[in-house]
């Protein structure tokens, strides 16, 4: 069914009891050409791709959950492209292309929102380590401004500017980086994929990875063996134990981080507003609750929960930038899991064994990747070989010595 | 989270430094496939979900490096012990 003024009116008219679900409820089939494990965002969006951009429509979609239980309902909905290093720059810009595009792509309302990235800086050095990202990006033909105070101060007026160990000095404004809406991401790629005949099966674990002379078979699920001539990972939080059915053995450690959603306000933060001293991102949803978050807890969890003082320490970052948050309530906070990588950027590439295909180690950065992630999963299973934008994220790049580590931390999973 | 330190009792986990999984091994740079034994050292990770032998340092405290016994998908701590017994070097 195309969405569209028409279909709305028609409906309404009708009662609205004509709309039709937005994907069908696939019963597995015993064989498939490609199987994707997760049925996330970048799951789904591989699927979409795979069957548009590459006439492969004969794909699997399994989830152990239902659709868009996971992470792509987990995160704090943004979409930004403001990297530094050359094997960021280019994909994460892509990831925003697309986004910008999203609903005419999908007939789908994703709510994307270009309602602009700033990071505040506190500092001269900060200042000029942001001027410095600044220009990677522009070189990159990224958007990009370099703020003064008065310029920040005019957007965020209730910032603490006065403080004396923090004092706000400018910012770095990406204009075109903003939110959307998580979910909706999910459904629509669903639908479109759905649409182009992918089946999407909800409910379906994946319990083994059958190989035979290194060559992938298919996998063994929780509603039987599901034959595959290629399968493609796409679990991230769990890649780990996946792929050790593979019996792989990845740079990643599975971390928890937390996000929070307060009472509904009225209008207050126009913006996704990111401080600079310390741990805290935070942006206002259309509901009026401010959804924002800081550092993953810092130790291996399958949890999907958190402690207290990541709590504590999220609270204090909000209240140094914004004061007269004080009084404000939080309604919820949740854990999501997330690959950690030892470089802190994510890998898309072919695996040591034969027709098996890995995308995952995003670290807490998954959902802003998530169309330029599924495109070039797509370009690499269809081609067996890397996407250009995504080249640098190689799983040997490890061994090569050739790591994207834009935190500068080492091997060292929570430090990123 | 409350780790069970053997010199100050019951802490906080905030009075600790989590370093990652224990067990791993230098591999000696002079055998063979060294290259790919600290390539395995530095970067792969067994990740498990469930029970996991730890480092944590306890930075605000006593200073010792412990080895902690932890289940990842409950977050339940097992047990403790000194990551360096008393009679090592």
């Amino acid at each position: 069914m195309h969405y569209s003024i028409l279909s709305l009116v028609g409906q309404a008219l009708r009662g609205n009891r004509g709309w039709t679900p937005a994907w069908r409820r696939a019963e597995p089939k015993s064989r498939y050409n490609v199987v994707i494990v997760g049925g996330g965002g970048h799951g789904l969006a591989t699927a979409y791709y795979l069957a548009k951009e590459h006439g492969v429509t004969d794909v699997a979609v399994v989830e152990k959950g239902y659709l868009g239980s996971g992470n792509v309902g987990r995160n704090t909905t943004i979409i930004r492209s403001n990297y530094l290093l050359p094997g960021n720059v280019p994909f994460y810009e892509w990831s925003m292309k697309l986004w910008e595009g999203l609903e005419r792509e999908l007939n789908f309302n994703v709510m994307v929102s270009q309602r602009g990235v700033l990071n505040v800086f506190h500092s001269d050095a900060q200042r000029n380590a942001f001027a410095r990202r600044g220009n990677a990006m522009r070189l990159h033909g990224v958007d990009a401004e370099l703020l003064d105070r008065d310029q920040v101060r005019a957007m965020l007026p209730f910032a603490d500017f006065e403080s004396a160990r923090f004092p706000i000095l400018g910012g770095l404004l990406q204009p075109r980086g903003g939110t959307a809406r998580h979910d909706a991401v999910a459904w629509g790629y669903a639908r479109g994929a759905d649409m182009r005949g992918v089946d999407i099966i909800e409910n379906c674990e994946v319990t083994g990875i059958r190989i035979a002379d290194g060559r992938t078979q298919g996998v063994e699920t929780t509603r039987g063996f599901i034959g595959a001539d290629k399968v493609a990972l796409s679990c991230a939080g769990n890649t780990s134990r996946v792929a050790a059915m593979a019996g792989l053995r990845l740079p990643i450690e599975s971390h928890v981080m937390q996000a929070f959603v307060s009472e509904g306000l009225k209008p207050l933060i126009d913006n996704v507003v990111t401080f600079g001293a310390g741990h805290f991102y935070v942006s206002q949803s259309d509901k009026g609750g401010l959804v924002f978050g800081g550092d993953i807890d810092g130790y291996n969890s399958y949890a999907q929960r958190g402690n207290l003082p990541v709590v504590e320490d999220v609270v204090e970052g909000a209240l140094a930038l914004f004061p007269n948050l004080a009084r404000l309530r939080v309604l919820r906070n949740w854990g999501g899991l997330v690959d950690m990588s030892m470089d802190g950027s994510p890998i898309i590439d072919k695996t040591p064994v034969d027709k098996l295909y890995l995308n995952g180690a995003w670290n807490y950065g998954g959902f802003k990747a998530t169309p330029a992630a599924g495109w070039c999963f797509a370009h690499l299973i269809a081609n067996d070989e890397p996407h250009p934008v995504a080249a640098a994220y190689r799983l040997d790049r490890f061994a090569r010595g050739d790591v994207i580590d834009e935190r500068g931390a080492g091997a060292q999973p929570n430090l990123h | 989270m409350r780790i069970k330190c053997p010199y100050c009792g019951e802490r906080d986990a905030q009075e600790f430094s989590y370093r990652g999984a224990g067990g791993l091994q230098r591999p000696d740079p002079d055998g063979a496939n060294a290259q790919e034994a600290f390539v395995a050292y530095v970067y792969l990770r067994d990740n498990p979900a469930g029970p996991l032998a730890e480092l944590w340092y306890h930075r605000a405290g006593c200073r010792s490096w412990l080895v902690v016994e932890r289940d990842t998908r409950t977050h339940a701590m097992a047990g403790t012990a000194l990551a360096a017994p008393l009679d090592s070097d």
